[in-house]
């Protein structure tokens, strides 16, 4: 594994140094995101156990769906850009903040119809993990909203295109932590 | 547009942002139909929008956040004393904001702590309401560990670092500048606490209390909610700066010892400091959005918090200690003129306990009422970190074993460390057991080991790498005298203050009340005046600090006569630190090592090989000195 560069001195003018440094810097964050969401998940088990109060199984498999495709259309759109199709770029990063904000209302729409109170400690649990996950969705579509204009006027090109992998790759962690919380929020249920 | 990056313009975008947060808020509330005004709700919206208001206006948008927005960014160059006031990319401009931020933290904790000695010189209340002394209790407690957390990674880290291993900055330059700046609204919150009605809960902030007290809580959590983030950010840049900005030929083996601590260290905060964040931000969510993670009437769990708090907090007296080790056994070397004994052991000892760090947490839980079955596996567990902590032990004292030592006063500073934290550690076995920590718990006892542990051990690491890196720093000498003054006056005061508080602590004197039994009496004024004479000795420490930044004698490059690359180049090191690129050939401590040298800078010929194999076990030869 090429971690060290013991042939060029270390400075921040060396783009392929600055790209790897990046790119571990970004892993290194998920990391930390990783324990935060832990921590959440380990929570609620620790108060709730395997307990769970019904949810409407039809809206989280359906923003289920909603959130992986958004991780493919967020796909498409860095291998176009690898293949210096802008414009079909541009497109599917606006698929996929649709998509996003339909995971977004999904959720709002879950919150709106939940019997339970969050003074209810699955309640607790799931308003917290579900809002924290929706945080970390709306931040996602921000930046894409924020690149969106970058790719329009051409920024990235098949060889430098950090910013966009950068993006994505947010993208793609956020649906990860969905697919944990997913199946421990809506799946896992008690034995009466 | 140029308003907008320095302090002023930070003042004011904050304040702007703070009163929109508040206003949206209400708008919000008012929209939906709820009582537009909810104090805390208020006060947690204002604070993130005032802290966005805060970096933009400080620096981050002109020299950061434009480009978000395909604008070019501008970074202004000043110099003097100006560079240290704005938001600088330079990591000893940052090193030195680090630490001059927090030596004053500090000695505003110091003297919190001599209010409360004051106040338990005798029995009974004297000058201090119980309320009065809960707040300042609370306070020392999270400004000191702020400290502890803060000035030796992010001061000596982001000052030392980059030098020793030939870097020209960090990795990320901004990120750096960003942690400093995120520091002051910290601050500012903390001190703020004592007008909305003082702290309660101490530093630990644990539940229930901390979800009914008053609406200090709310300040606290977030100051230590956005210093959490200071800390999780500094570490993700230590860690790649460490791997990837390495100079060339500078191995793993041949890292100086003090940045192998840093790295250790910088992995735990990167993945333990959300548990406090966490935790608190659960309290927050209890309180301003009714939740019930610690409501026990609701069905939460006031123990989930100790968990949670625990699993940070615990990993978190490791970020203090491993880097004081690293800049004691690095200071050591140096001065004893020898090879660093067991090198590599010492690198796995701070493995060791990077690895083992995170798995200990519920030994200071044994008397929650937690499940039985947790205290045998913790106990141990405990117990274990001791044989890390034993081979960095073995490296100083091989080290100092049969070396010339040079007693200066960074020297003198770094063997007490190896001293006091033997102490701290022997006393630490005791609360790692769980028979005798049922009767130690939350006693002085505890009080007692940790000051030895981070005070006796970290603390006396930052001074001796203040007074070690003070002429790198400022390019000047401080006095040799006035700081050897300060050391034995410290240690000795150190000593007699927390040596005794043992023994209320076994007598049952509970920490955190202002008030003991009339029969200890006699032993807590013996401490409180001890207390005062270890508060004093700082006083010669800032005479000699400022008196020698001002005007002490032009230091040369390397005064110490120190192999480390960071001694290499001019004091004060360069805007990109070394005029010529270094390149590293040789072990850092090889002291006594013939031909032995290294770094080398480029248009200086590569010597022939050391006799000794770089990085052989046990430091390498150690003949011919």
């Amino acid at each position: 594994m090429a971690i060290t560069f013991p042939e060029t001195h270390a400075t921040h003018d060396d783009a392929a140094r600055m790209l790897a440094m990046r790119r571990a810097g970004l892993w290194l964050f998920f990391f930390s995101e990783t324990i935060l969401f832990g921590l959440l998940l380990a929570a609620r088990f620790f108060l709730t156990g395997i307990e769970a109060e019904p949810l409407d199984q039809e809206v989280g498999l359906a923003i289920t769906v909603i959130l992986l495709l958004s991780s493919v259309t967020a796909f498409s759109g860095e291998v176009a850009i690898r293949k210096g199709r802008q414009k079909a770029a541009s497109w599917w990063f606006v698929a996929t903040i649709v998509l996003g904000f339909l995971f977004f209302a999904g959720v709002a729409y879950e919150w709106s119809i939940a019997h339970f109170s969050r003074e209810n400690p699955f309640g607790t649990v799931f308003f917290a993990m579900t809002g924290t996950h929706a945080l970390h969705v709306l931040s996602g579509l921000v930046m894409f909203l924020l690149l969106i204009p970058h790719v329009i006027k051409g920024k990235f090109t098949p060889t430098n295109y950090w910013a966009v992998q950068a993006v994505v790759m947010y993208w793609h962690f956020v649906d990860v932590v969905w697919v944990i919380f997913y199946p421990a929020l809506y799946l896992v249920q008690g034995v009466d | 547009m140029h308003a907008v990056g320095t302090i002023s313009g930070g003042v004011a975008l904050s304040l702007m942002g703070f009163y929109l947060g508040i206003g949206l808020t209400a708008l919000i509330r008012a929209l939906i139909g709820y009582d537009p005004w909810h104090q805390e709700l208020a006060i947690v919206i204002g604070f993130v929008f005032g802290l966005v208001g805060w970096l933009m206006g400080i620096g981050m948008w002109s020299q950061w956040g434009r480009e978000w927005f395909g604008l070019k960014t501008y970074t202004p160059h000043m110099g003097g004393w100006q560079r240290y006031f704005m938001f600088n990319h330079d990591h000893k401009v940052i090193g030195i904001q680090y630490l001059v931020t927090f030596s004053v933290i500090f000695l505003l904790a110091g003297f919190l702590a001599m209010l409360m000695r004051a106040e338990l010189a005798q029995a009974e209340s004297q000058i201090l309401t119980n309320a009065q002394f809960n707040s300042i209790m609370s306070l020392h407690g999270i400004m000191m560990v702020a400290v502890a957390v803060a000035a030796v990674i992010g001061g000596f880290g982001n000052y030392a670092v980059p030098l020793m291993i030939g870097a020209d900055d960090m990795a990320f330059p901004r990120l750096n500048a960003l942690t400093f700046w995120l520091v002051p609204p910290v601050a500012v919150l903390l001190l703020l606490t004592p007008v909305m009605g003082g702290l309660e809960t101490g530093w630990t902030a644990y539940p229930p209390l901390s979800v009914v007290t008053n609406q200090s809580q709310v300040l606290f959590n977030l100051a230590v909610i956005t210093f959490g983030l200071t800390s999780i950010l500094g570490g993700l840049n230590f860690i790649i700066t460490i791997i990837f900005m390495r100079a060339p030929g500078m191995t793993w083996g041949k890292l100086p010892i003090f940045v192998w601590s840093m790295f250790a260290t910088a992995w735990l905060a990167l993945l333990y400091t959300q548990g406090f964040a966490v935790g608190l931000a659960m309290i927050l969510l209890d309180r301003v959005a009714g939740m019930s993670f610690f409501r026990a009437v609701e069905g939460g769990d006031p123990l989930l918090y100790q968990h949670i708090f625990w699993f940070y907090s615990h990993p978190a007296v490791y970020i203090m200690i491993v880097p004081g080790f690293g800049l004691a056994l690095e200071i050591i070397s140096h001065f004893a003129r020898k090879p660093l004994f067991a090198y590599r052991y010492a690198v796995g000892g701070f493995l060791g306990i990077m690895g083992l760090g995170g798995a200990v947490w519920a030994h200071h839980m044994f008397t929650s009422g937690m499940p039985n079955f947790l205290h045998g596996p913790f106990m141990v567990l405990t117990e274990a970190i001791s044989i890390p902590t034993g081979l960095v032990f073995l490296a100083a004292l091989g080290t100092i074993w049969m070396g010339r030592l040079w007693l200066t006063t960074p020297m003198l500073f770094a063997l007490a460390v190896i001293f006091n934290f033997a102490l701290g550690g022997v006393t630490g076995i005791f609360l790692a057991d769980v028979p005798t920590d049922i009767h130690l718990h939350d006693t002085y006892f505890v009080v007692a080991h940790f000051h030895y542990t981070i005070v006796g051990g970290e603390i006396f690491a930052m001074f001796a790498a203040l007074y070690y890196f003070f002429p790198k720093m400022t390019g000047r000498m401080y006095n040799e005298t006035l700081g050897k003054i300060h050391f034995w006056w410290m240690f000795v005061g150190f000593n007699v203050t927390f040596f005794v508080m043992h023994w209320p602590g076994i007598q049952g004197m509970n920490r955190r009340i202002a008030d003991y039994p009339d029969s200890l009496e006699p032993v807590n004024l013996l401490i409180s005046l001890t207390a005062f004479a270890l508060g004093a000795s700082f006083l010669v420490f800032i005479y000699n600090i400022i008196n020698s930044w001002i005007r002490g004698p032009v230091a040369e490059d390397n005064p110490w006569g120190a192999r480390t690359l960071e001694w290499q180049t001019t004091s004060p090191p360069p805007l990109h630190n070394f005029p010529r690129p270094p390149r590293v050939v040789g072990h850092p401590y090889d002291y006594g090592v013939p031909d032995s040298v290294h770094g080398v800078f480029d248009d200086e010929p590569v010597p022939p090989p050391a006799h000794a194999p770089a990085g052989a076990p046990a430091g390498g030869g150690g003949g011919g000195g």
